[in-house]
């Protein structure tokens, strides 16, 4: 039982991401009708975002200070935070230390522009063309974002550690009444999880609760009824756009200290979001986040080694494999409306 | 015994009685018309015949031949031929092209690998595709793009596809909608054309009465999804019946 | 000739001309000149990967091109061919005739598979199917199957390998009878080497036959059914044609293409590694394609070439390159465009392939060959007759895709 739950908990994190990168996926498939293989590439920028502002809180100056020396006997030279200066050598080092989620004011402008930038002057020219197209030019965009993050910030992954309360783990089962150390988990995964929900929830009642979203509703339903009603809807999607672009980084930012930000990290993502996407349901905004956090649990399982030493090497492909038998008798999905895509 | 024989189909789409009882007995070498209003089920019996659609009872023969679970591809293997309301054809490619397609399914069947002798060294195929595109007066249109020709070149061409597999039956849905007077004129005297050289048995689907008088020896009125009266087109141009129900809206 | 018409002929022999001349024609440059040591690319290990490139994208081009249906995990027919040859290696010998056999008849049957499934759907479906399936052979070859691939080492041939038909005296690498892949000869003159390499010929022969076969499959039915599917189906099926079976074939004939390309590259270095399959190296071969001009016959020729060329060439330079070839500018000016040209050069190579890829896809969806044809047909109405050149062009502007 405890080894259940400690699988259940282990999809959850990476359920997450997959039902916050599906979903932004969704929404830009069913609203746009776009089919964008850059999305990976924005959860990425997300988590550099993360980087970025940790980047920030430290960039700092150097001070000399002549009455220590060093081992050659020279003044001793520190480098100092410039917010050190500002708010005092504590509160600087307080504020470093929860840089992952401080960056999350950074990801939501950041964000919003490129996706703006995005929308506006590339896959706006691209509505009317194949789906083939949509899929090769966002590739393409896909390739040249990593890219830019890579010339920027080298190969190697960086390190993005989670504030020192959330670091560290904890011993869940005590608490759900199991002998200790049966479920340690770590504490940010729980967070992210949190997180997440917090974001799918909001993103939900964004779309339940206002004009904006009851119109981005209708369109997905039927694009052009919304259309003849007069609403101009090229400019919602424009912000619907962003409002993707921003769940995949804010997706990503936050995901910074569980796997430390690499520019090849998005592509890695992408393919399993898209076959999430299939799996619950191509412009399904539910079946997107049921199948996120479902695909996440079952590689959890898959992982167990009880399951692995009947049908080894599952963990590697069960994603895949749900993918294609889902496809193949179920071709619109989990939750995925008849006649969507679906042939 | 017609040509093709529906008995009794029903169709439903949820709460909704598409096809209700539907009989119709299709003779050899005529023109039949199925007309009615907009609803009327006329598009979902013409795809319940060409084994887009399966429906919930009833029995659908071709010569003899069931045609209910069959796949398009194997319905016109059969000899059934279907032009559509906005014209079907191979818009990438050739007009000469378009027709030799037709001609290898004919010879072929559903398929064949070809995979290494030309196109060009297929002399009879070729010989029979250009008689074809002579007799709708398109030859010097042989290897133009399909996709660049008038919406009446269209028609015509995708009547040659359809003509030149020499069908039994041909099922045409609306083969004037949207078409300019002179075309439809055209697209008129083409299939009184075909009708006179071919004796080709033909259905169709129409909203045109012009057309529809002028074409066929056969008229069944369909109204919510049944027919409603059969008869020549005398005998439908005085039913009270049809009058109410549809002619009364149109100028004859 | 051999039963191509006359403009085949002509494009055929082009591309036997080229690729037989290509250790020539690819080195212009004396061979210690700094324009040679850029821009020279006629040595053996790139030529072969040209060739061999060159087989993979014009196999992918008889599905793509002619079908419309996108793969997007081609590398994996590619990855199985590469397995299978060295498996031959181990186990019989390193004559690369079996193992050539062997790798083209594995991701024939790997394609079956595959293809049977995947093109249950068609559209996004098609490419996503088929970019999970290779994910899967990835994630796979990396894991469970690593008696078979070696996992993350690599399949290689080691000395207590049976090799059972290796003939005492025999090359203990790659060789075709007794013949090294290795084997090469060299002719110089006046600061010029030029490199004839069994290696490269032999997969120069396997390009030349691969593309002679793709041009009799575009000019035969199979090939014209093959575009009426990327056409229209709908017609398709209403003419009584099963579209099935037709994409079934053109999948695996294009997935044994890829198994020749794989067999081939390890008959040129006889290891390979699960990374061959991993999606972005689909992604590679689709940028090709797309680059060339997909559905055109000299395209995935051209789109091949100019890739692995200026990959070549755009990795190597650095900026004491730049510096040396932008010497006769005034400092300022010149480190300045260094600094600009900088990222997208050596390490930056995918950057400008990346930006290069999404131009072609934006302006010029019919790729190189399309927009030679354009400026071709451009001259031709200035002269007064716009014909046959004109006529192609606007024969493979790419259609909507079937879905």
């Amino acid at each position: 039982m405890d080894a259940i739950i400690l699988q259940i908990l282990n999809g959850l994190d990476k359920g997450s991401a997959y039902a916050l990168i599906a979903l932004g996926l969704t929404l830009i498939f069913g609203t746009l009708g776009v089919v964008n293989f850059a999305h990976g590439a924005l959860f990425m920028i997300g988590a550099f975002c993360a980087v970025t502002m940790q980047r920030l809180l430290t960039l700092s100056h150097t001070v000399i200070d002549p009455s220590q020396t060093d081992f050659l006997g020279n003044p001793l030279q520190t480098k100092v935070p410039y917010l050190a200066s500002i708010i005092g050598a504590d509160g600087a080092q307080a504020l470093i230390a929860w840089a992952v989620p401080l960056s999350i004011i950074l990801v939501i402008p950041v964000m919003l522009f490129v996706g703006w930038a995005i929308e506006r002057g590339l896959i706006k020219h691209f509505y009317k063309r194949p789906h083939a197209d949509q899929i090769l030019v966002t590739f393409g965009l896909a390739i040249v974002l990593q890219e830019i993050i890579r010339a920027v910030y080298g190969a190697n992954p960086i390190q993005s550690p989670a504030p020192p309360m959330f670091s560290g783990s904890i011993d869940l089962g005590q608490y759900l009444g199991f002998q200790a150390n049966a479920i340690v988990y770590p504490i940010w995964r729980l967070v992210y999880f949190g997180f997440s929900t917090l974001i799918i929830g909001a993103v939900f009642a964004f779309l339940q609760f206002t004009t904006f979203g009851m119109v981005v509703r209708a369109g997905m339903a039927d694009r052009e009824t919304v259309g003849m009603l007069g609403i101009d809807i090229d400019k919602r999607f424009t912000l619907m756009f962003g409002l993707a672009a921003a769940v995949a980084g804010l997706a990503g930012a936050m995901y910074a200290p569980i796997v430390s930000p690499n520019y090849h990290m998005g592509m890695d993502f992408l393919v399993l979001s898209f076959v999430v996407v299939v799996v619950g349901g191509m412009g399904s905004l539910p079946g997107a986040v049921f199948a996120g956090f479902l695909l996440g649990i079952l590689q959890g399982f898959a992982s167990m080694n009880e399951v692995k030493a009947i049908l080894p090497g599952i963990d590697q492909i069960v994603i895949y494999l749900v993918a294609i038998i889902i496809l193949l008798t179920r071709p619109r999905g989990l939750m995925g409306r008849v006649g969507v895509m679906e042939d | 015994m017609g040509i093709l024989e529906v008995k009794g189909i029903n169709k439903r789409f949820g709460g909704l009685q598409a096809l209700g009882d539907v009989n119709l007995s299709i003779v050899e070498n005529t023109v039949h018309a199925i007309i009615g209003p907009n609803g009327a089920g006329k598009s979902t019996l013409l795809n319940v015949l060409v084994g887009k659609l399966i429906p919930d009872s009833g029995s659908v023969m071709f010569d003899n031949q069931s045609v209910l679970g069959r796949k398009p591809f194997e319905i016109a293997q059969m000899g059934i031929s279907r032009v559509f309301q906005t014209p079907e054809i191979f818009a990438d490619l050739s007009v000469m092209e378009n027709v030799l397609i037709p001609c290898f399914a004919k010879r072929d069947g559903s398929f064949r690998m070809h995979a290494i002798e030309p196109v060009r060294h297929e002399r009879e195929i070729a010989r029979q595709a250009e008689a074809m595109l002579d007799e709708v007066n398109m030859l010097s249109k042989a290897d133009v793009i399909a996709s660049s020709l008038s919406r009446g070149d269209k028609r015509r061409l995708e009547m040659a596809m359809c003509l030149v597999q020499e069908p039994r039956l041909m099922l045409l849905d609306e083969p004037t909608a949207g078409m300019a007077r002179a075309d439809t004129e055209n697209t008129i005297a083409l299939l009184k054309d075909i009708r006179t050289k071919r004796g080709i048995t033909m259905v169709i689907i129409e909203h045109d009465m012009q057309v529809v008088f002028s074409l066929a020896d056969r008229i069944t009125v369909m109204a919510q999804g049944t027919p409603l009266v059969e008869g020549s087109p005398d005998q439908i141009k005085v039913d009270p019946k049809v009058r109410e129900a549809y002619l009364g809206e149109t100028q004859v | 000739m051999l039963g191509l018409t006359k403009k085949d002929f002509s494009l055929f022999i082009l591309v036997v001309a080229l690729t037989l001349l290509a250790p020539i024609i690819l080195n212009p440059f004396p061979v210690n000149s700094s324009l040679g040591q850029t821009f020279n690319a006629g040595y053996p290990a790139l030529l072969q990967r040209f060739a061999i490139f060159g087989i993979l994208v014009v196999g992918f081009n008889i599905l793509f091109g002619l079908t419309g249906y996108l793969s997007f995990g081609h590398a994996a027919f590619l990855g199985v061919g590469s397995y299978a040859a060295v498996w031959m290696f181990k186990l019989l010998s390193f004559n690369i005739i079996p193992a050539i056999v062997l790798s083209v008849v594995v991701a024939g049957l790997f394609s079956v598979v595959i293809g049977y499934v995947s093109l249950r759907r068609s559209g996004i479906y098609f490419s996503i199917l088929t970019l999970a399936f290779a994910q899967m052979s990835y994630a796979l070859a990396y894991s469970v199957l690593t008696p078979l691939t070696n996992g993350e080492t690599g399949l290689q041939v080691y000395p207590s390998d049976p090799q059972v038909l290796a003939s005492v005296g025999a090359p203990s690498a790659p060789h075709i009878f007794g013949l090294p892949m290795a084997q090469s000869a060299t002719w110089s003159g006046g600061g010029w080497v030029f490199t004839f390499e069994v290696g490269y010929y032999l997969c120069a022969l396997m390009l030349i036959l691969a593309f002679y076969l793709s041009i009799r499959i575009f000019r035969s039915p199979f090939g014209m059914m093959l575009r009426a599917i990327k056409s229209n189906q709908t017609r398709m099926n209403y003419t009584g044609l099963n579209a099935k079976p037709y994409m079934l074939r053109a999948f695996i004939i294009s997935g044994m293409y890829a198994g020749l390309a794989g067999g081939l590259l390890a008959a040129m270095d006889p290891l390979t590694g699960a990374e061959r399959m991993y999606w972005t190296a689909s992604g590679e071969i689709v940028v090709m394609a797309i680059l060339g001009g997909v559905g055109t016959l000299i395209g995935p020729v051209v789109g091949s070439g100019v890739i692995k060329y200026l990959e070549n060439i755009v990795s190597k330079i650095n900026d004491n390159v730049l510096h040396s070839a932008l010497r006769a500018l005034p400092d300022g000016l010149e480190n300045f465009l260094v600094n600009i040209i900088h990222p997208f050069v050596g390490e930056g190579w995918h950057l400008t392939l990346g930006l290069l890829f999404m131009v072609v896809v934006i302006f010029l969806p019919g790729g190189l060959v399309q927009g030679g044809q354009k400026l071709g047909a451009m001259f031709n109405r200035q002269s007064g007759n716009t014909t046959a050149a004109e006529r192609d062009a606007a024969r493979q502007t790419p259609s909507k895709p079937a879905e």
